[in-house]
């Protein structure tokens, strides 16, 4: 699905990703978790084609293609999707306009045919229910006014239309209440297939309960430190990042 | 061809004495007097130039200079005014002036309630016209509009040669908006007058179109006169859409009695050099006025937009929204003055003016200017000038949208905010298509 290798990338020159490895097969869950400020959106923004950085060295392939090459629409439209740690506000524009043509850009991408209002309405409502989203949600303007939990919701729900094959989710869970957690749980649980992946970022073991990892990561000034199975993440919840870090001191 | 007059024959602002005495109501000694009144004042005030304060970033040299002439008789046997930007199918009342002189052919004035009166000005004022309806105008006409220093509402009130007269009794409503279509297709001066007065408690809807083809050099100086009565609601909607070569010079003038609520939209599209001024007087308590604009630039189009709120009597609320859009190397100003008098206390005034540049080339000159001379009074101003939200254009990019279609939903999300605000349900529709695009 992903291969990451000897990725490098800097902000205004200075080097925040310093040589990152990861594979992600198709259908697995892989956690990334480390302390604030150690690059973890970063590798998501990169990932997800944000201008703001420069990739200096190190490759990422998605799906068989050179990843790095791609604008964000393309990347989108074959298929990543990234859950902002950070939604932003789109005051006057419509979720539904928005979403519709969102996933009719997608769709065209696919070959397929693009969806009128009314066909695009009956497949969002139930999606709707799935993440128990507002009934006016579609009418509103993009996130504006929205509180930070519903932020993150209409994320997943975004992620659940457009149906991508690898999603990354820049720290969903933090700001959610317990139903709001469980919401997006089940949002992400009903994509999983076995040909889809996931690429959970999150500080907390609390979200992993529900989305299980089958690896877990943990980055550290802008490497990946020390990966292992889903109980790493139970550990680092219980001793921090401390015993890792005095590790690589010595 | 409307125009009859030679090439050589200077700009018709310099021919009054041979003009007048064929323009309307020239019979009527009252008329005479007010054209002749005015195109004095025309003298003696001179055009503007760029030392005027107000003119600073417009120079209005190829309306004094070109050799523009006023047609003679209306050519619209073969017009059709849905090609030239018109909704045709929209309700409504219509009055339609080609190249500004009154078609009776496209016109369409359907049963108007009792006490509404939906006339041409030239109707009013010709012999057989209706002794109230020239009494009517003779009451108002000039009376707001026509201030000491305004050249070019002088050369309107010195040369207009037709327009609408909408008269609404005390308490008569009238639903559906009535229409004043004004098209060009030849590149003549106009000179549109408008003379909307309203009763007390009366409600009435009111759409300008300026409307020109492609490619036409026509100059339109329009100059409309709103009377608003006590306690009448009056919305009123103009629609800008001359040929992107167009010379297009405004002065809407506005007059609020007490508790009377008044709201406009001006939406400019066309036009090379526009500049739309938008005046209104509190002369009642109570009443509330507001007052939206959206300018869309490209090009090299000019759009100047000068505001004038002025709160003569107390209690009175006023709240105004302009918004620009320039692209290309279009040049936008915003003007926007707001007098408080000393007696106007306990005025709320509010004024917000928002431009986004699109492009490197498109420059925005904005000023606010508020005057206050009362002491109780709620004044908030607040202004701003940016670029496209990056961030905005990266996240729908994340869901891939292209870079195009980002920019333009984003664009039109910005515009929509004015336009999103007209009660006109189809007049908004049509806008919505027109800023698409
Ligand atoms: N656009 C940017 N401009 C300048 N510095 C940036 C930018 N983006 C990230 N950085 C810096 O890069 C470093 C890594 O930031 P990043 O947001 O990737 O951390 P993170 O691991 O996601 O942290 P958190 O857990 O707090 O979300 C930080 O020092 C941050 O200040
Ligand atoms: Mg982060």
């Amino acid at each position: 699905m992903l291969t990451i290798k000897n990725l490098h990338a800097s902000v205004d020159g200075r080097e925040i990703l310093r040589g990152i490895d990861l594979d992600i097969k198709p259908g697995e869950v892989h956690a990334i978790m480390g302390p604030n400020g150690s690059g973890k959106s970063t590798l998501a923004g990169v990932l997800a084609g944000r201008d703001a950085y420069d990739v200096t060295a190190g490759e990422a392939i998605f799906e068989g293609k050179d990843l790095l090459e791609m604008d964000a629409e393309e990347r989108a439209r074959e298929g990543l999707f990234l859950a902002f740690q950070y939604p932003v506000e789109i005051p006057g524009v419509t979720n539904n306009y928005f979403l519709r043509t969102s996933l009719n850009a997608v769709r065209k991408h696919r070959g397929e045919a693009e969806l009128d209002a009314a066909a695009f309405l009956k497949l969002v409502r139930l999606k709707m229910k799935i993440l128990h989203m507002p009934e006016d949600l579609l009418k509103r303007p993009v996130n504006e006014g929205f509180s930070g939990g519903e932020k993150k919701r209409n994320e997943i729900f975004q992620m659940a239309v457009l149906e991508p094959k690898l999603a990354i989710l820049d720290e969903t869970d933090s700001g959610l209440d317990i139903d709001a957690l469980k919401a997006v749980a089940d949002g992400v649980n009903a994509l999983r297939t076995k040909d889809r992946s996931v690429l959970v970022i999150t500080h907390y073991q609390r979200l992993l309960n529900h989305i299980v990892p089958d690896k877990v990561h943990v980055l550290y000034e802008g490497r990946i430190v020390k990966s292992g199975p889903k109980e790493l993440a139970l550990e680092l919840e219980s001793y921090g990042y401390d015993p890792i870090k005095a590790g690589l001191a010595v | 061809m409307p125009t009859t007059a030679p090439k050589t024959e200077a700009n018709f602002a310099q021919r009054f004495d041979e003009l007048a005495p064929q323009l309307a109501g020239w019979q009527m000694p009252w008329i005479e007097s007010l054209r002749r009144d005015a195109y004095a004042r025309l003298q003696k005030v001179g055009y503007p130039t760029a030392r005027a304060e107000d003119w600073r970033f417009t120079n209005v040299n190829p309306l004094i200079e070109k050799d523009f002439s006023l047609p003679t008789q209306v050519e619209d046997a073969t017009l059709d005014l849905a090609s030239l930007g018109f909704a045709d199918a929209i309700p409504g009342s219509r009055l339609v002036f080609v190249d500004g002189l009154a078609s009776p052919r496209l016109s369409k004035v359907g049963a108007t309630p009792k006490g509404v009166h939906v006339g041409t000005l030239s109707q009013a004022l010709a012999n057989d016209g209706s002794m109230d309806a020239a009494a009517l105008v003779q009451l108002h006409l000039g009376r707001y509009a026509d201030g000491e220093r305004l050249a070019f509402t002088a050369q309107n009130t010195a040369f207009f040669q037709d327009g609408g007269l909408i008269d609404v009794a005390d308490h008569a409503v009238i639903d559906e908006p009535i229409h004043l279509v004004f098209v060009n297709t030849a590149s003549v001066a106009t000179t549109p007058r408008n003379l909307v007065v309203v009763g007390k408690n009366a409600q009435v809807r009111i759409v300008e179109w300026h409307l020109g083809a492609a490619g036409l050099t026509n100059f339109a100086n329009a100059v409309t006169e709103v009377i608003a009565d006590e306690r009448s609601v009056v919305d009123h909607v103009k629609l800008q859409r001359e040929s992107s070569a167009a010379y297009h010079i405004a002065n809407t003038q506005v007059v609020l009695q007490a508790k009377a609520n008044f709201t406009t939209h001006y939406i400019g599209l066309g036009g090379s050099l526009v500049r739309n001024e938008v005046r209104v007087r509190f002369a009642g308590e109570h009443a509330e006025a507001t007052v939206n604009g959206l300018y869309v630039g490209e090009g090299k189009q000019h759009h100047d937009n000068h505001t004038v709120i002025d709160h003569a009597a107390p209690n009175c609320a006023s709240h105004e929204l302009y918004k620009g859009v320039l692209g290309g190397s279009s040049q936008g100003v915003f003007n926007g003055k707001i007098f408080v008098r000393k007696d106007a206390q306990k005025t709320d005034a509010k004024q917000t003016n928002k431009v986004l540049l699109l492009s490197e080339g498109a420059t925005i000159n904005t000023k606010p200017q508020l005057e206050i001379f009362a002491d109780d009074v709620k004044c908030t101003h607040g202004a701003t000038v940016g670029q496209l939200d990056e961030n905005q254009v990266y996240y729908l990019r994340s869901r891939g949208i292209g870079m195009e279609e980002a920019r333009r939903i984003l664009t039109f999300a910005f515009a929509n905010d004015v336009v999103s605000r007209i009660k006109l349900e189809p007049i908004r529709d049509e806008l919505e298509r027109l800023i698409v695009r």
